[in-house]
């Protein structure tokens, strides 16, 4: 009875994750594209805007460019799938997720790595100038991005001796100096560098732009209508939400439930909004003084991403 | 840019936008486009005037944003087209992929007298006709060019906020 | 004992299909050989298998079949894994011969060698003395390069490839000989067993020698950079099913080399051999990748990505060695497991990858990706195929290259922080070439199935390509089970793999790895559930799947035109080519290729302000090839140049070179003796 209890409350806390990163995904949209628009002196759509503008697609005609695949529907339902499945067993409202067991970092790394592959092959799905474009740059990002990534990880494994999530959260609740330890500081600054970089954020994508050859990953999801358009986006939604909440996490893991209990799971939950809430308003607000970097100067910003995960190793290897 | 600097641009920074109080009529309308709307701007052979209003509709003062619309590139992201200007010869094509492009269900909205009749432009070499004469038109805000309030009307009419 | 009688068995049915292809008359050559080759791998396979199982060592002696050496096999359990991954790839490819044949592969020595090939793959795992392997080395690499060379009447590039592939590995054998002679000369016998008794005796100058030697040896038969140039000429050029188990089983038996020399008969080395061995799988691992994602031509981008790949071994494989020299044996044991599963996995989506890139070079006549393009619609069996092996070999979950990525990243981990300096430094850096690689495999793979498979047709003969014959389809329909169910369940090969590193390194002690539905690393913390991950993503896609058509109002999908920007006409050479696909990740690494951009200009004869034509010509050449080898052969070319000065056509002069060189002869005698 205790047994079933815990299962349904791991399942219940996941889910919940799932639809917090989701529908929260949405609204977090909504609000960073809020937090702009009053910085500019507009009044700017309202937060909730961005779940309107899904309901509104979930509702209108499917299309499908004519020398298209299968690939071409299948790719939005993928990018949400390996998200989704990435929410479950990420460590965000409570530090034991279902699947916690097999939740690692690189795990979690390659499923969003899935997602914006299986993407970029659609966008050179429909057999268009733009899709190929925006395949071409976004992966290219990608490629620069993922040593940075990896090694990022590497660093913020060192301490915890796995680069298992949930134990790496509870060892930083566990011992909180180690927030303040050079290496793992130096490895957030270059999460957040990559976290930028992957979600198509200023400096490296605008993604209010509307000059296709200005676009990066906007341009792979032109052809895209209705109920796909819907994925794609509420698919990035989550993406954005559930690395913001990764990062928040690793600075300050506090809230986050140990138990299964309900109270503290709400609890969880709430700290967890309060805290994506407030990293996301402080990008939304550093973007406004930020305009986007040429293409051919991201490797040096990537590299610096690169250069900082790297010294994090080196410091968390020097401090013991 | 230094701390102190940014604090400064953002104290400094007032709310520019106009507070338009008067709730506009319903325009007819399809339903799935009550609170999000998302347009596509097509330039049939426009002098450029009513995009002008339409950039000040979209900009700081009027800022449209704030009752749902909002401007996107592909019209497979979009819900209606903003057609301006007489349709000329080269652009009848284009105007008609467009529309065929765009999902169901769609609203087309001529903006300015060139749209609604062609205005000043009637007759001329280039201009086969209105944009009713080539696609089926839903909306029609008329004005040489038309006020941004006006247009925010119509807008507003359409996605009932 | 049996398992012994069942090697030899097997290489004598295998001969038995080499003779039947030679024999055998057209309409009966390639089924009755490709039978025979697929019942000796699967006899190979079963004597691999029960030498797993058991853990004994299988022997077979005679000392008629080589003369004056006598031939002796013995499979360990590390030769047994290298049985199995040969078996794997070889069946596939001798049922794919079947359907490819009528393509220029049913010629008589052709249909010989491949079966001989095949045999020598299979037996040298198994080789037991020094004789007994460098016979069978030859016999492997003969048999390839008449393989190589069986389109050499009909084009220009296979018989260059030839002549490279055939230079490059002559003298790779010569230094594996070396490496040989020279153990066999301080140990006084040529079985293995003896050298390895004697290895350890050996002066660390002598070891290191032979060492390096083997090093270079071996790693030219496996693609290291810089010892790499012949796979990018060789594979396109050689048929496809040869092309797969040159990629997917030969160069696995380089690294089989590698382990042999470092691991079991020199019994380790010091950190310094190994660090050598992790940077040159690093500088391959991102050299390769690099130019696989620069690469226009679909084979030769598979190409690029074997050295890719096996770079990635190499790197486990330096890791290995570090960990156990440092004292870590478990954690080099981890590493070794990482390596072979690499390997193996390797073996598995390259051979896939191959055999579908053949396929589509029958059905389309070309292997330009700038031709290809809407090959998912035409072809849709070998078009999904494709997909699911590159699929694996970016190491997407849930298939088997994300298996091994993980093993290998795992070990990497722990690694670091273990108070060993040099392990400090170069693991941090191994990791970062890992990740480069692999956002350059996935760009590389993106391209090939992306311009290759998906879009508009880009030529004439892209536009009437047809699915391929049923052989064909089902032996890559094969790989690619393969590769999804070692994905899903790893725990299949997970103990064979275990047992061969426990025979390799014998001072580990328990395994590494503990299975059940998930993979635990023992003495580190790290635990993967790829069976979990596999079904929680099916799970979630048809959550997905279903939600979007309860919730979607309309229902039926409407096909339109493409978005072109309203342009009227929107043909097929608006897409992206595989060219400009590479073109950022070209610029940003635009030191290391080094493009040769050619552009030409012709003007009206009336006016030098009208242009009449323009031509653009961008390649992208490999350095290492014109940095270390083409200043070789210039020089080579020189002497050749000199040394045709001595020899213009008269007697007189030649009597006269015989007369000097008697007289220097006896001078020095007369003066030493």
């Amino acid at each position: 009875m205790n047994t079933l209890l815990h299962t349904m409350g791991v399942a219940g806390a996941s889910g919940l994750q799932v639809v917090l990163t989701g529908a929260g995904g949405l609204v977090l949209l909504g609000l960073m594209r809020k937090v702009r628009a009053r910085l500019e002196g507009r009044v700017g759509a309202p937060i909730l805007q961005p779940l309107r503008d899904v309901r509104k697609l979930m509702r209108k005609e499917r299309l499908r460019p004519e020398f298209a695949t299968w690939i071409f529907p299948l790719a939005p339902v993928i990018l949400v799938a390996t998200v989704g499945v990435a929410a479950v067993m990420t460590p965000l409202v409570t530090s034991r997720p279902a699947l916690s067991s097999g939740a690692d970092l690189f795990v979690v790394v390659y499923l969003l790595l899935l997602g914006s592959t299986i993407i970029a092959l659609a966008g050179l799905d429909a057999g268009t100038a733009f899709g190929g474009m925006g395949s071409s740059r976004a992966l290219t990002i990608g490629a620069l991005a993922e040593p940075a990534l990896l090694v990022t990880i590497l660093a913020l494994s060192i301490s915890a001796h796995s680069s298992n999530f949930p134990v790496i959260i509870r060892a930083t609740i566990v011992d909180p100096g180690v927030i303040i330890s050079p290496a793992r500081l130096f490895a957030l600054a270059a999460l957040l560098i990559v976290i930028v970089a992957e979600c198509g954020r200023l400096p490296v994508d605008n993604p209010a732009t509307h000059l296709e050859l200005t676009m990066i990953h906007e341009a792979m999801i032109l052809e895209y209508a209705g109920p796909d358009l819907a994925l794609v986006t509420l698919g990035e939604a989550m993406r954005l939400a559930l690395l913001l909440g990764v990062f928040v996490n690793l600075i300050v893991p506090w809230g986050i439930a140990s138990s299964t209990s309900i109270a503290a799971i709400v609890l969880g939950m709430v700290v967890l909004c309060a805290k994506v809430a407030t990293v996301a308003c402080a990008l939304s607000f550093a973007e406004v003084f930020m305009a986007k970097l040429r293409l051919f100067r991201l490797p040096e910003l990537l590299a610096g991403a690169f250069v900082l995960a790297l010294l994090g190793v080196v410091s968390g290897v020097v401090a013991k | 840019m230094s701390l102190l600097t940014a604090w400064r641009t953002v104290r400094g920074t007032r709310r520019v936008s106009e507070t338009l109080r008067q709730n506009p009529d319903a325009v007819a309308g399809p339903s799935e486009i009550v609170g999000s709307l998302q347009l596509r701007h097509v330039d049939a052979g426009s002098c450029n005037g009513c995009e002008l209003e339409i950039t000040s509709a979209f900009g700081p003062v009027y800022d449209t944003e704030r009752f749902g619309a909002r401007l996107v590139a592909s019209p497979r992201h979009a819900d209606g087209l903003i057609v301006t200007g007489p349709v000329t010869h080269n652009m009848v094509g284009p105007l008609r992929k467009t529309l065929e492009a765009t999902p169901r269900p769609c609203v087309v909205i001529a903006l300015g007298d060139c749209a609604r009749d062609c205005g000043v432009f009637r007759g001329g070499y280039g201009v086969i006709g209105a944009v009713e004469d080539v696609i089926d038109v839903d909306v029609t805000i008329p004005g040489c060019p038309p006020d941004p309030t006006i247009i925010i009307q119509a807008l507003r009419g359409l996605t009932r906020r | 004992m049996t398992s012994g009688i069942l090697l030899a068995c097997g290489s004598l049915v295998s001969l038995t299909g080499a003779l039947g292809g030679a024999a055998l008359p057209r309409p009966w050559r390639v089924p009755v050989s490709a039978t025979l080759i697929a019942t000796a791998c699967v006899v190979e396979s079963v004597a691999a298998i029960d030498v797993l199982a058991t853990g004994q060592t299988a022997n077979w002696h005679s000392s008629q079949v080589l003369p004056l050496t006598g031939a002796s096999l013995a499979l360990t359990p590390l030769g047994a894994i290298f049985v199995v991954l040969v078996a794997l790839v070889a069946v596939p490819a001798a049922i794919y011969w079947i359907g490819y044949a009528p393509h220029g592969m049913s010629a008589r020595p052709t249909a010989g060698s491949f079966a001989v090939f095949i045999t020598g793959l299979l037996i040298v795992p198994a080789a037991a003395s020094v004789a007994t392997f460098m016979f069978l080395w030859e016999m492997m690499a003969l048999t390839s390069l008449a393989l190589v060379l069986t389109d050499q009447g009909r084009r220009e590039a296979a018989r260059s490839a030839g002549v490279w592939y055939g230079v490059i590995t002559h003298v790779g054998a010569a230094f594996i000989l070396a490496a040989f002679l020279i153990l066999a000369a301080h140990s006084g016998g040529q079985s293995f067993t003896a050298l390895e008794s004697h290895a350890r005796a050996l002066a660390p100058g002598v070891r290191a020698t032979i060492f390096l030697l083997a090093l270079v040896g071996f790693g030219s038969k496996a693609g290291v950079v810089p010892f790499h140039v012949w796979l990018p000429k060789a594979h396109p050029e050689a048929p496809s099913p040869v092309s797969a188990l040159m990629s997917g089983a030969m160069v696995a038996l380089g690294v089989y080399g590698i382990v042999l020399f470092g691991d079991v008969l020199l019994g380790g080395g010091p950190v310094w051999w190994w660090l050598i061995v992790l940077t040159l799988g690093a500088v391959s691992a991102l050299f390769g990748s690099l130019h696989a994602a620069n690469s226009t031509d679909l084979k030769k981008l598979l190409a690029y990505s074997t050295t890719d790949n096996i770079g990635l071994v190499l790197l486990a494989l330096g890791a290995s060695g570090l960990f156990s020299a440092t004292g870590h044996a478990r954690l080099g044991a981890l590493s070794l497991v990482a390596a072979l599963v690499l390997l193996v996995n390797h073996a598995m989506f390259k051979g896939a990858l191959f055999l579908a890139a053949g396929s589509v070079q029958v059905a389309t006549g070309t292997r330009d990706l700038d031709e290809l393009g809407g090959l998912l619609r035409r072809m849709p069996q070998t078009g999904a195929l494709f997909l699911v092996a590159a699929a694996s070999i970016c190491a997407m979950p849930p298939l088997n290259g994300f298996v091994g990525e993980w093993l290998l990243f795992q070990s990497l981990l722990h690694g670091v922080n273990l108070g060993n300096t040099a392990g400090d430094i170069a693991i941090p850096v191994a990791v970062a070439a890992l990740a480069l690689t692999a956002g350059l495999t996935i760009v590389a793979f993106v391209k090939a199935t992306g311009v290759g498979f998906l879009g508009r047709p880009r030529s004439p003969g892209a536009e009437v390509a047809l699915e391929v014959p049923l052989s064909m389809r089902m032996s890559t329909g094969l790989l690619v089970t393969m590769c999804v169910v070692a994905g899903v369940a790893p725990m299949v090969i997970l103990p064979a793999v275990e047992r061969a590193v426990r025979a390799a390194l014998p001072g580990v002690g328990s395994a590494p790895l503990v299975h059940g539905v998930r993979l635990q690393l023992v003495s580190v913390r790290g635990v993967l559930a790829p069976t979990v991950l596999a079904v929680s993503l099916v799970v979630a896609v048809a959550v997905v799947v279903f939600a979007r058509r309860a919730l979607a109002r309309r229902r039926v999908v409407r096909v339109t035109e493409v978005w072109g920007c309203g342009r009227e006409l929107v043909t097929a050479r608006m897409q992206y080519t595989a060219t400009s696909f590479a073109e950022p990740v070209q610029r940003v690494f635009d030191d290391v290729l080094r493009p040769v951009r050619d552009i030409d200009v012709s003007h009206v004869a009336e006016s030098r302000y009208v242009i009449e034509s323009m031509s653009y010509r961008s390649h992208v050449n490999d350095q290492i090839e014109n940095a270390l080898y083409l200043p070789v052969i210039r020089a080579i070319r020189r002497w050749g140049q000199f040394a045709r000065r001595l020899q213009p056509g008269s007697v007189h002069r030649y009597l006269a070179y015989g007369l000097v060189a008697l007289v220097v002869t006896l001078v020095v005698v007369a003066v030493l003796g």
